[in-house]
């Protein structure tokens, strides 16, 4: 095995620091500094009999995707059908979530993991072209990780790697493809399945590099022993990226089924009283605490309050925080990232801002038209009505916090905060 | 081995208007000529009166159904399971 060199600038003093390993570590305890050093650590690559052979897998492993909407990893591969076109393969880590950093820790800490999974799916449907779709920070380690392979002759499917935007809508399906395509990171209409016409025309399986790396395992080390971890339902490992009023912000990784208490344990535990956590990111929706510190961490025991476990992204707000304002901050942000294409979402979202904002600065300054009533009513304007899901994903995160926080908006709309401060009250 | 069409969206007889967001620029032309289905936001584009991402239209309103779709100066518009 040659030995490779540090690629030169290598950004992984800017990534955020993998996790010591710790027992139930799959992924991050799988990592290694170069494939020699991967190929010790977990083992050769085995090659399935035919390529129906990883579908069934997988099936049986019940792996759900990783990239937020837990779709059967093993339904894409079998949505390919032979055909006159070569399929296209694409290892998604444009995490355009600004809470998450779990795809740019695995690339910094497993990417062999990564690229043995994207490997594995290419063979399994005839693809001819394989792609990782990255973020500028970890195109470094991207980029050496897929040049040491072609030095060891490893892939049979040559992988390119492009550079995904740091956009909020970049890693939508959708929008990867029309990238890779050659055209804008943004989304485009859905009238017909990606893996039945994607880059460039052609059946295309997009899979968060996160999926990957558990294909790459369970191709290893079977079903069963994938199910060791996890639920029923929900079986396996998650990367969770869990910021806020916690003393160890960061990427850890944890079994389906763990409590949201027990995630915010890993991560240090608060730094501050805690008042409520957001779950899933800024399209996810808010669970009040403490009582959201028993919920599991799983499709059927967040769906009650809203969630889902999505991108495994968990942001907590302290207590003397005001959740209105949090909350108001991030729609701002989600309508500037509007790929403003579709009417509703472009004209929409900034409207919903807008009045959000009133909301949260009510105590200090009346807007007249600043009531819950038209914040709930713009949210069903825009809900469901755009090429993607951002407009949905706002929605989810306005009526969760309108919910959640029903006490706060109580209490601006009569003139006063019931909180010390503005923002997310992290130390 | 899976189903073919396992993954596909559920075989159905009906079909239903969809609307390409990236090209619809709210002109509002299908919603004249599809009142039953269709009204307009307070930005001038389509929405659907039963809330759903994509009505379904019955077979009373096909022809203006193919009308919207012909006079949309987007080509904004397609149905689906025609």
């Amino acid at each position: 095995m040659t030995l490779t060199e540090p690629a030169p600038g290598q950004a992984f003093g800017r990534l955020a620091p993998p996790t010591p390993r710790t027992s139930g570590s799959r992924l991050l305890g799988a990592g290694a500094p170069d494939l020699a050093g991967h190929l010790r650590r977990n083992g050769p690559l085995p090659r399935l009999p035919r390529p129906q052979a990883l579908e069934l897998l997988l099936r049986d492993a019940g792996l759900l995707g990783h990239g937020g909407a837990a779709f059967p990893a093993w339904r894409k591969l079998a949505a390919v059908h032979p055909g006159r076109r070569r399929a296209v393969v694409v290892a998604n880590a444009a995490e355009g979530e600004p809470a998450s950093r779990k795809d740019r820790t695995l690339l910094a800490t497993a990417p062999h993991l990564v690229l043995d999974g994207l490997a594995l799916v290419a063979a399994a449907t005839r693809a001819g072209d394989a792609y990782l779709y990255v973020t500028a920070d970890a195109l470094p380690a991207a980029t050496r990780a897929v040049q040491e392979r072609v030095r060891a002759h490893r892939d049979d499917v040559p992988v390119t790697v492009v550079e995904a935007p740091d956009l909020f809508v970049a890693g939508e399906e959708s929008a990867v493809v029309s990238r890779l395509s050659g055209g804008p990171a943004l989304p485009r209409d859905k009238f017909t399945m990606t893996v039945e016409s994607g880059v460039n025309g052609r059946p295309t399986v997009v899979h968060n590099v996160e999926t990957l790396a558990h294909i790459a395992l369970v191709a290893r080390h079977g079903s069963r022993w994938f199910r060791e971890a996890g639920t029923e339902d929900d079986p396996g490992t998650f990367l969770a990226t869990v910021s806020g009023a916690v003393a160890a912000p960061g990427v850890h990784e944890a079994p389906y089924g763990v409590t949201l208490g027990e995630l915010v344990a890993r991560a240090g535990g608060p730094s501050t009283p805690l008042q409520a956590v957001l779950v899933g990111g800024y399209h996810g929706a808010w669970l009040a605490w403490p009582g959201a510190a028993d919920v599991p961490v799983t499709r059927a025991g967040l769906r009650p309050y809203g969630a889902a476990p999505g991108a495994g992204v968990v942001v907590t707000l302290a207590a003397g925080a005001c959740g209105l304002h949090a909350t108001s901050r991030l729609v701002d942000y989600l309508a500037g990232q509007s790929a403003a294409q579709c009417g509703p979402c472009m004209f929409g979202l900034p409207r919903m801002a807008a009045v959000l904002r009133a909301l949260a600065l009510a105590p200090h300054a009346r807007v007249p038209g600043t009531t819950a009533a038209e914040v709930e009513r713009l949210a069903g304007v825009v809900d469901g009505r755009g090429a993607c899901k951002h407009p949905d994903g706002t929605v989810r995160l306005v009526r969760s916090a309108m919910s959640a926080f029903r006490a706060d908006v109580q209490a601006h709309l009569a003139g006063r905060c019931l909180h010390e401060y503005a923002g997310w009250g992290a130390r | 081995m899976s189903a073919p069409g396992a993954t596909r969206a559920p075989v159905t007889r009906e079909v239903t208007l969809h609307v390409d967001w990236t090209a619809c620029d709210g002109r509002g032309l299908c919603t004249e000529l599809l009142p039953e289905l269709l009204v307009r936001d307070e930005w001038g584009y389509p929405r659907s009166r039963d809330g759903s991402r994509e009505p379904v239209v019955p077979r009373g309103l096909r022809r203006a159904a193919d009308d919207a779709v012909a006079a949309c100066p987007l080509l904004a518009l397609r149905l689906r399971g025609a």
